[in-house]
């Protein structure tokens, strides 16, 4: 499958397209097959996200995954510091990432 | 040392409001990207693989306390509560909101600091000695003259736009602790035989994909010259560095390319036309400039003698402090490489205790090192048991300056766009190791440098042992190399062989270090040793399991 991913503008949080808007967690990317390039366009145009590309991605029982260790790790925030991570608290958070 | 005089508070103050405009211009829409990306750069905020990172300038490596203490703010009022300290002698914070970021650079111009040409294609911050002023080799603080390099480089019109980005260093030792010979240029504040103090020019170095060491191209540069020399170095560059391949874009390719003689050559009609033009600053200028580096109020009469009877204090003192020119003084180095430790890193709380702990025991002021640590320059022997008791009960007493633990190592795939590979988890794995096999003080000095990608930004190519990440098919996979210095005796790592995964690349870095135990002679580090049996010793303790098992 196919995601969409950037940076939001203001913040600079990594984000991923969930098919109506842009979410924080990856879990929540849409598969935007052929669109993204697209969606990409309009969202720049909108001032809400900042770089956005298209990258690969998998479906996995707990959410979507991307592909490359690159990404896997935008996802979740540095492996080192798994407490600036979206689920701080979860100390398996990151087990899916290398 | 160096006070801002109006102009440049001006200067800062001038940029401030102008990125703040840009800002607003950029988040009304009235900026795209495309054109708001070369503003932002110019201002060290880059976009990095989590967020905004912005990179804070700290010439040549100094801080008062005031700056320091700034810093920890920062980190706290709009960053995640840490900053990280580069192997550039900056610092860099990872999570930077973009409406942010005016305010910020307005802090930071409170306390005379800014972020200006820490990215782009310009002279970068200039680098030194982080013992300077302080050292008991060095031969004149190389401070003034890397402070005059800063103010003819800040805004310079014809070298905003260079084929590359372009970083210079001075020191003004025979020992080099700044990486000189590895830049693009380095420049060593030298004596010649008529007893004048003049600057002897190496151009050329670098790390990245091309690494190389500067040779020598002017051996004695009058010091009422040192700037037209600079500028015609840089100029034959711009002109003829090629701006057509970002990968051959940097001075080293250049001087490789044209030859040491030719470069040379024409850096020298370019120079004899520039005397002609009188561009060199007054040496009054100058002399403002050293009046603000004179040495502190040293107090005199002070013992020598160190109470050693704490066995934790007088390892520290044996491996984190330095000698000082002053009697009864020592240079102290605060390691940010706690075991397990991200380094370079440390949290809010501790840059501001950093900054009070040099108000009380180091004249005001501090250093970063390009090894990603901190210095008190100048410490008196009697207070050296109080300033390390507090600096051990906020985890910063770590005794293990130049031993394997304390590793240069970039931020690597955990943070940088750029990286293949993550650099931390490796550093905290060796060191862990390297405390819990209890060898590194018996190993001794032992320099080991990581970078997450071919860039360089650990110094790989300069480590004693050096590891050097890299994208296997998507997975990570770590190349070793042995060998090398940033020295005097500067020298590039040799890759041993095939790459290791994570936990093979430790096991990879002690069979070395084992090697070394086993072959060393009496006086020799890893690196003299080294280069006594060269590689293949090594290179059959490194990769024997492999062969066995096929």
């Amino acid at each position: 499958m196919k995601i969409l991913t950037g940076n939001d503008l203001r913040s600079g949080a990594v984000v991923w397209w969930d098919g109506s808007g842009w979410s924080l967690h990856v879990e929540q990317a849409a598969d935007v097959g052929s669109d993204g390039d697209v969606i990409a366009a309009r969202e720049v145009a909108a001032r809400t996200v900042v770089s956005p590309y298209v990258i690969d991605g998998e479906a996995t029982s707990a959410g979507v995954r991307p592909a490359h260790i690159k990404e896997r790790i935008r996802a979740l925030g540095p492996t080192v510091r798994l407490d600036l991570s979206l689920k701080p608290a979860d100390p398996a958070a990151g087990d899916w990432v290398i | 040392m160096y006070k801002y005089d109006s102009y440049d508070q001006q200067m800062v103050d001038t940029r401030v409001a102008e990125f703040r405009d840009q800002t607003r211009r950029r988040l009304e829409g009235h900026l795209t990207e495309d054109q708001f990306r070369p503003l932002r750069l110019m201002n060290g905020l880059y976009l990095q693989l989590h967020a905004y990172m912005l990179r804070v300038a700290v010439p040549y490596g100094t801080l008062s306390s005031a700056q320091m203490r700034m810093l920890g703010d920062i980190a706290d009022k709009y960053d995640r509560g840490y900053g990280h300290f580069t192997t550039r002698q900056n610092i860099q914070y990872n999570w930077i909101k973009l409406e942010d970021a005016p305010d910020i650079l307005a802090d930071l111009a409170s306390v005379e600091m800014h972020a200006i040409q820490t990215s782009g294609n310009c002279i970068r911050n200039i680098s030194s000695d982080q013992y300077a002023g302080a050292a008991a080799d060095e031969l004149v603080d190389p401070r003034p003259y890397a402070e005059l390099l800063r103010q003819w480089s800040s805004f310079h019109p014809e070298f905003l736009a260079l084929p590359r980005k372009f970083k210079i260093a001075v020191i003004a030792s025979e020992t080099d602790r700044a990486a000189m010979l590895l830049h693009d240029i380095g420049i060593r504040i030298v004596r010649n035989d008529a007893g004048e103090i003049g600057a002897a020019f190496y151009v050329g170095g670098g790390m990245g994909r091309t690494p190389m060491i500067a040779p020598l191209i002017r051996d004695f540069v009058p010091l009422d010259q040192l700037i037209t020399y600079a500028e015609a170095c840089l100029r034959v560059y711009n002109r003829h560095g090629r701006r057509d391949n970002k990968y051959k874009a940097r001075i080293k390719i250049l001087v490789h390319e044209l030859g040491k003689a030719e470069y040379t050559r024409q850096v020298e009609a370019e120079f004899a036309h520039l005397l002609s033009q009188d561009i060199e600053p007054p040496l009054a200028e100058l002399a403002r400039i050293k009046a603000q580096f004179a040495d502190p109020a040293y107090e005199t009469g002070l013992a020598d003698e160190i109470d050693l009877a704490n066995p934790a204090f007088a390892r520290w003192v044996a491996s984190n402090t330095h000698a000082h020119k002053a009697p009864g003084y020592a240079i102290a180095v605060v390691s940010l490489k706690p075991v397990g430790g991200i380094p370079g890193d440390a949290s809010a709380d501790q840059i501001r205790l950093m900054a009070d702990l040099a108000r009380d025991y180091s004249f005001d002021e501090l250093r970063v090192t390009h090894a990603q640590n901190i210095v008190y320059a100048h410490v008196r022997k009697a207070d050296l048991f109080a300033l390390w008791q507090k600096l051990d009960a906020a985890g910063l007493a770590t005794a293990n300056l130049d031993q394997i633990g304390d590793i240069i190592a970039c931020p690597g795939l955990d943070y940088c766009s750029l990286a293949n590979a993550r650099s931390i988890p490796v550093a905290q794995k060796i060191s862990e190791r390297f405390a819990a096999n209890g060898k590194a003080e018996d190993i001794g000095e032992l320099k080991l440098k990581i970078s997450g990608c071919i860039n360089a930004c650990g110094h790989h190519h300069a480590g004693h042992i050096g590891i050097l990440g890299v994208d296997r098919k998507g997975t990570e996979n770590y190349q070793l190399l042995l060998g090398g210095s940033e020295g005097a005796d500067c020298s590039l790592g040799t890759i041993t062989g095939p790459g290791f995964g994570e936990d093979g690349i430790v096991d990879a870095v002690e069979k070395a270090t084992d090697v070394y135990l086993a072959r060393r002679e009496s006086g020799e580090r890893f690196l003299d040793t080294y280069r006594r049996i060269g590689m293949q010793p090594f290179k059959e303790a490194i990769y024997a399991k492999e062969s066995v098992d096929g």
